[in-house]
């Protein structure tokens, strides 16, 4: 009895749980509305098995309990109902899928239009690129990685000569434009997650690899690694500020190129970018 | 409505193919307890290794859950410490106690015994399969001890960051891991190839494949798999460390660390993840078709109940077992890899789906017109199910590509693996020790002190796991030493971490409660007498309980019906042996009346 009642209060209680918890996910900030639908899909329904199995093992207990004379049946099989059962059960999994890859073939299928951004990783530190004024980002190789290129930006590239610069800043992002993020790592494997975006997708030393998505929000986002990346991985911090298109273009005026800080180091001036020194993980 | 009756009662007994092989008999102390080739001395000796290790892991969660619970509280945990705790725990509670615990401990046990084997077939290689498991324990152990102490890498240990500067144990902590691991698969296969020999070619008279108990199905499927799938986890143990010691670049592209380039180029960090996950997602089921197995038998005996759709049961081990080397790539969907997989991966993750949900049925079905007697074991049992359902419908959610791309590296997958593989499984363990502990010992466990400790478990492990799925949900990471200030995770978080970390603390005490009941039952608990549990299958029918060497006597068992005859219609008893035969099995007085 006691086991019917504890499995009738966890089943019911998980309910409870579910609604009135404090905890769940931040308010969309970008078009993933429908990752979020098939989030909820799956809840409706691998909820109702959920309580359905559990009530009906808590009916068992109470209903099949061992009393003195009692004499279980003897059904080696049923085959009627194991089919049915394995039928509905294929119905609640095709149900599931359907909005799982529809939602995924939207994620893998960039628009055309989409404009290209860079995010690049390193132990433990985020940074970004963005195309110049002919909106293409230039050529790049780990291997030119130098303590003023720290992008390894190709200088005989003219496509990146007027590529923008950040690090160690915040990333801006106009509002309601589809972006597709280029990623790289030029260490080990990071991960670059805005919980608000929904997306998020890692950072491999070696290739590039990309996520697109359209900020649907304006705000303050946190940037966070969520891959672990060695002993600074929590620390791998970032912002990125969603605005409108006047204020981000605003903005885009008062960052550096590729071509103004290289020059900048020819001419022995201190260099923006010095991040050939790993961030101690302890300061922050 | 019951239709055919798989093979349950057969008068042919085909004739024996082989003449019996006398075993090695010990001649002294230390080859009867230590050098032993006894299986049933093996697997006690696997079992309190891996509980032994268990143990350690089940400390080192109590360190992390201080620190996630109680940040900046304890001057004595800093980042490099938590991500060892992190990943010794994972790596400890994964294969040195679950794969251990399962295949080494209980596959010893009981495949001889319930297939009416007098032992395993290569004795001597299984004696070394053992000691080389001790080896590698010992390796891993050794770690703690080094200079920079054991690796932080993760469990998964991906490179480049596992073998890199950046990561606390790169000295020596990674590379004891990696042959620790190496020498894990080489004890793990010469008892897996045993395992699978045994129930292949050692088993006794009458007792054909679809006569054998799901728990040595569960075993038996499992060590195939395992035989396949470590593998990939040795070679790729063997090429990290030669990444790492060698300087070869299998993994490691050009990578500029603080500033330097390092002379690793050309190497690809994903193939390291395709064969960890090649490895890493069978491992799942290596780990869970034994549970699996054991589950259906304890639910089965202790409703006096045959196991609903048994053939159903054995084709969904084998279906689960063989879709389970075409899903691996699911713990990939964001690694980067060519996004268009991700189509063929979750349709092949949510197909598996329905095999596991029928398993789930059915033992929901045994239950039903059963006649249930809530011993420890059941109430384990029972406490599995509804922990393996929810991990198992947590899975749907990672398991479907987008739906997974918000909530992979969260505690949501935290939440989602150790209520499917960690506390699902562990519950079996339990379960499973309740049961067979008096056919180890010959004394019951104590009751009074199960009790305590069944619910103690259950509500608590239910109570840590469940919440944390929320966290994930919000959108904490996982692997975070802390969180820290952000615009997105409420105050009311660190009230759920604290609350998370003093129930893992009482969850924790309980186990110490259980490991003094295996003590003190051992000498002072209640004698069990003969097949306490009037079950059916082999292991409760031999010579001498405890079993002794060779298990059976002079003559081993004949065996004439399936494990699961409960409460069969117009026999007295509700359970007839397998190894009874027909014409001792008495007929039920006339009114005895019908189950409902």
């Amino acid at each position: 009895m006691l086991v019917a009642i504890v499995l009738v209060v966890l089943a019911v209680g998980s309910v409870v749980f579910h609604v009135v918890s404090p905890w769940w996910w931040t308010p969309i900030a970008s078009n993933w509305q429908l990752i979020d639908d098939a989030t909820l899909v799956t809840f409706w329904i691998t909820g109702v098995a959920y309580v359905a199995v559990i009530l009906f093992m808590a009916y068992c207990a109470v209903r099949f309990r061992h009393r003195k004379g009692r004499r279980a049946a003897y059904e080696p099989e049923n085959t009627r109902l194991e089919l049915w059962l394995t039928g509905v059960t294929s119905l609640g999994v095709i149900g599931l899928l359907t909005p799982g890859l529809i939602a995924w073939n939207e994620f893998v299928t960039v628009p055309a239009e989409a404009a290209e951004i860079e995010v690049v990783g390193r132990q433990w530190l985020w940074s970004y690129r963005l195309p110049g004024k002919d909106g293409v980002l230039g050529a790049s190789d780990p291997r030119l990685i130098s303590g003023d290129n720290t992008f390894g930006l190709d200088p005989d590239d003219p496509r990146g000569q007027d590529d923008i610069l950040i690090e160690g800043d915040d990333l801006h992002l106009p509002i309601g434009r589809p972006l597709k993020v280029l990623m790289r790592s030029v260490d080990v494997i990071h991960d670059f997650y805005v919980p608000h975006f929904r997306a998020k997708m890692d950072l491999i030393p070696g290739m590039v690899t990309h996520f697109w998505f359209t900020p649907t929000r304006t705000g303050t986002f946190d940037i966070l690694c969520a891959e672990l990346c060695g002993l600074g991985h929590h620390t791998m911090r970032g912002l990125v500020v969603v605005e409108a298109e006047t204020d981000y273009r605003e903005w885009l005026t008062g960052q550096s190129t590729f071509a103004e800080l290289m020059a900048k180091a020819a001419s022995g001036g201190a260099v923006r970018l010095a991040t050939s020194e790993r961030p101690d993980p302890a300061s922050r | 409505m019951a239709h055919a009756e798989p093979a349950v009662v057969s008068d042919i007994v085909p004739p024996a193919e082989v003449p019996e092989v006398d075993l090695y008999h010990a001649k002294s102390w230390l080859t009867k307890y230590v050098f032993s080739q006894d299986a049933k001395v093996i697997a006690i000796q696997y079992s309190l290794t891996a509980i032994s290790i268990g143990l350690v892991g089940l400390v080192l969660s109590w360190l992390m859950r201080l620190q996630l619970g109680f940040p900046a509280t304890f001057s004595f945990i800093d980042p490099s410490d938590y991500y060892q705790y992190v990943t010794m725990h994972g790596m400890i509670m994964v294969i040195y106690l679950l794969t251990a615990l399962f295949l080494g401990g209980f596959g010893n046990y009981l495949i001889p015994l319930m297939v009416g084997a007098r032992d395993m077939v290569f004795p001597y290689v299984n004696m070394l399969s053992y000691w080389v498991y001790l080896l590698a324990v010992l390796v891993l152990a050794a770690s703690f001890f080094t200079p920079g102490g054991p690796s932080g890498a993760g469990w998964t240990l991906y490179p480049p960051q596992s073998i890199l500067s950046g990561t606390p144990g790169q000295e020596w902590g990674i590379v004891l891991m990696l042959v620790s691991l190496a020498l894990f698969i080489v004890g793990f296969t010469m008892g897996g190839l045993n395992y699978v020999v045994t129930v292949l070619q050692a088993r006794a008279r009458g007792m054909t494949l679809m006569r054998l108990p799901l728990t040595v199905w569960g075993i038996f499927v499992a060590t195939i798999l395992a035989l396949l799938a470590f593998p990939a986890l040795f070679v790729a143990a063997v090429m990290s460390l030669l990444d790492r010691l060698l300087g070869t670049s299998f993994f490691m592209p050009h990578i500029v660390e603080m500033g330097a380039s390092l002379p690793y180029g050309g190497g690809s960090p994903i193939l390291f993840q395709h064969l960890f996950w090649f490895f890493g997602h069978p491992e799942v089921y290596i780990v869970a078709l034994p549970a699996f197995g054991i589950v259906s038998d304890l639910i089965s005996t202790h409703a006096r109940r045959n196991i609903f759709g048994y053939r159903m049961m054995v084709w969904a081990i084998v279906a689960i077992g063989g879709l389970s080397f075409v899903v691996w790539a699911h713990h990939m969907y964001v690694s980067g890899m060519n996004p268009y997989f991700g189509f063929f991966f979750a349709t092949t993750t949510l197909v598996i789906a329905i095999p596991t949900a029928i398993k789930v049925y059915n033992w929901v079905l045994t239950l039903w017109r059963g006649n249930i007697h809530f011993t420890v074991p059941m109430l384990f049992c029972i406490a599995f199910i509804v922990t393996f359902l929810n991990g198992g419908i947590t899975g749907l959610f990672l398991g479907n590509v987008s739906v997974d791309v918000p909530l992979s590296d969260t505690m949501f997958v935290v939440a989602h693996f150790h209520m499917v593989m960690g506390v699902a499984p562990i519950f079996v363990i339990f379960a499973a020790i309740y049961h067979w502990y008096p056919l180890m010992t010959g004394r019951m466990l104590n009751e009074a002190l199960g009790q305590f400790h069944f619910w103690v478990t259950f509500v608590g492990a239910y109570l840590i796991f469940l919440p944390l799925h929320y966290l994930g949900f919000v959108g904490v990471p996982r692997r975070y030493f802390e969180i820290g200030e952000t615009g997105f995770v409420p105050a009311s978080a660190a009230t759920l971490n604290e609350f998370i970390t003093v129930m893992a603390l009482i969850v924790g005490f309980a186990q110490v409660v259980f490991i003094g009941n295996l003590a003190w039952s051992a000498f002072r608990g209640r004698l069990a007498g003969r097949n306490p549990w009037r079950a059916t299958t082999l292991e409760w029918q031999t010579a001498e309980l405890p079993p002794g060497h060779g298990n059976w006597g002079p003559t081993p068992p004949v065996v004439y019906r399936w494990a699961y005859a409960y409460s069969v219609p117009g026999v007295a008893d509700d359970f007839v042996p397998q190894n009874l035969p027909p014409s001792q099995v008495a007929a039920a007085h006339p009114s005895v009346r019908a189950a409902d």
